[in-house]
């Protein structure tokens, strides 16, 4: 425990550092402070741009997107896991595929998916899922993988039917793989959504960032990537300790 | 065992596993597990104890012949009334000791001090009463094998089948677990089926030891031990139990041999 905490307080060192000399460089002119917001500047016009209401509807539409991309990458990833783990054959014919994923730019299909269904939330939602789903079935794949046989026995002992050993033993067996799976789509879909606005949109955080960025309203630029920043990190924070409290209690720590 | 109907009983049992490989794992086999005995298993390793169990339990369908419990032929699923603790560690990780041994309790529906009640009770006789909020992994081998035991005993199931459950205990606490394992025993009035690796475990524990040949595992010979029923470890300085424990070794040393040819082969 003492030892986590020096961790954690080594690392909130290292940032805040990285932070005030990031301030310092801004504020004594070494950094021209109109290319780059120093920190606090930052912090104070995400506040603003936030207050300013003028962008809460782009924030509720980039965040639902998310949602609903980011849901169905998670519930059609572990079903694709667990339709793979259960046909061998299958998934030896697609490993190759499946690995090599991440490898291709999905991004270059976007102008492909806005030609096929408009220029609204459709093709964005289809590119955070595609970006998530396969993070999330992999990581389905691994949990299924290191389930031992031994607790599948020790269900069908305790008499149990399908669905409730799927729900009983198996998902919480696998879930610390599942939700490093579900910590990846999440950020996987948020990337790819965020980019997709900033690409080509009309609406959106990163339509927003991209039009500040245009019309050289640097406040509100840095503002808005600071907000996005701080909201993906914090989500991720967020399940990372979740996953590691999983962990944990399974390695007897 | 003239007269007792018996509990479970196997009739031309065979089990091979399909596949590239084609193991003929098991039997031909007949057994009869008397109701209430407490019977042992002992045979080479890899000759198909644990492939005796899965099929008694239930867990897999004999290639040939039938199994039968209870007067009920076995077919697909785990009878109700059996319990297994099996060879690996089955306890469940994610959840604590307490929960582990309550599982199968809250699945049966039982009412919330019912189940405290009864999962306490399996706790203290387990020796496991200060761990109950602990989890798995904060426990030792041996004491993650009580965990299963006491999962499997607190539903009071009339067929107990352990599969070399002190396997991974120093020799003084599997002496000790063994005791355990008698009182529980007495106090269920459950029949026994235990599979072990040492003589010795099953020269003091049993009614009845059943030695296996090598693969495809047969039994060869049916010992019986002849201790009261309110024996313990210490049966072990009685002067049968050294007679036994060669009498059971004459029958197994050449299938050991065998055994030791096949895994070089
Ligand atoms: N699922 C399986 N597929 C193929 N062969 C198996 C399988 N399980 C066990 N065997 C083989 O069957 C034989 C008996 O195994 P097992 O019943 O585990 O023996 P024991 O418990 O006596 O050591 C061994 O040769 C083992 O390799
Ligand atoms: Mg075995």
């Amino acid at each position: 425990m003492s030892r986590r905490r020096a961790v954690l307080g080594g690392r909130i060192a290292l940032i805040a550092g990285a932070v005030a000399a990031l301030e310092m460089l801004c504020r004594s002119g070494i950094v021209d402070p109109l290319t780059l917001l120093p920190p606090s500047g930052m912090a104070a016009a995400m506040v603003a741009v936030i207050a300013s209401g003028s962008v809460t509807g782009d924030i509720l539409r980039t965040f639902t997107t998310v949602a609903v991309a980011f849901g169905l990458a998670v519930a059609f990833g572990i079903a694709v896991g667990a339709l793979l783990h259960a046909a061998p054959r299958l998934r030896r014919a697609l490993d190759p595929l499946l690995a090599s994923y991440y490898a291709v730019p999905l991004f270059v299909f976007y102008p492909l998916l806005v030609a096929l269904f408009g220029l609204n939330v459709v093709p964005l939602i289809v590119l955070g899922f595609a970006s998530a789903t396969v993070a999330m079935a992999m990581s389905t794949l691994t949990g299924l993988d290191r389930t031992p046989r031994v607790l599948l026995k020790a269900a069908r002992v305790h008499r149990l039917g399908r669905l409730r050993t799927a729900l009983l033993v198996v998902l919480p067996a696998a879930s610390p793989d599942l939700l490093t799976g579900v910590k990846l789509a999440l950020a996987y879909a948020f990337i790819g959504i965020i980019a997709g606005e900033f690409i080509l949109s009309g609406s959106g955080l990163g339509y927003q960032i991209a039009y500040a960025y245009d019309s050289f309203d640097n406040r509100t630029m840095y503002g808005l990537m600071l907000f996005v920043l701080l909201i993906a990190t914090a989500a991720n924070a967020a399940l990372h300790a979740w996953e590691q409290r999983v962990r944990r209690r399974r390695s007897g720590r | 065992m003239s007269g007792a109907a018996a509990h479970a009983r196997l009739t031309g049992v065979t089990r091979v596993y399909a596949g590239p490989t084609h193991v003929h794992a098991l039997g031909p086999l007949d057994l009869d597990v008397a109701r209430g005995e407490f019977l042992a298993v002992v045979g080479p390793s890899g000759c198909g104890k644990s492939t005796l169990l899965d099929v008694l339990a239930g867990l897999a369908a004999p290639s040939s012949g039938e199994a039968w419990f209870e007067d009920r032929r076995i077919a697909g699923t785990v009878p109700d009334g059996i319990g297994v603790v099996f060879q690996e560690d089955a306890s469940f990780p994610w959840l604590t000791v307490a929960d582990n041994v309550a599982f199968g309790l809250r699945r049966a529906g039982l009412d919330g001090a019912e189940i405290r009640r009864r999962v306490e009770d399996a706790l203290g006789f387990m020796g496991l009463g200060e761990f109950a909020r602990a989890y798995p992994a904060q426990l030792s081998g041996g004491m993650r094998q009580r965990v299963c035991i006491a999962r499997t005993l607190v539903l009071a199931p009339r067929f107990i089948l352990l599969d070399e459950p002190f396997g991974a205990l120093d020799q003084q606490t599997r002496l000790l677990m063994g005791d355990e394992l008698l009182r529980l025993w007495r106090r269920t009035g459950a029949t026994v089926l235990l599979i072990t690796h040492a003589l010795d475990e099953a020269a003091m524990l049993a009614d009845r030891v059943g030695v296996m040949s090598a693969r495809p595992g047969r039994f060869i010979a049916f010992v019986p031990t002849g201790w009261p029923r309110d024996r313990d470890s210490r049966v072990v300085s009685a002067p049968e139990f050294g007679a036994l424990t060669a009498q059971l070794w004459s029958h197994l040393r050449p299938e050991s041999l065998r055994a030791m040819g096949q895994a070089r082969a």
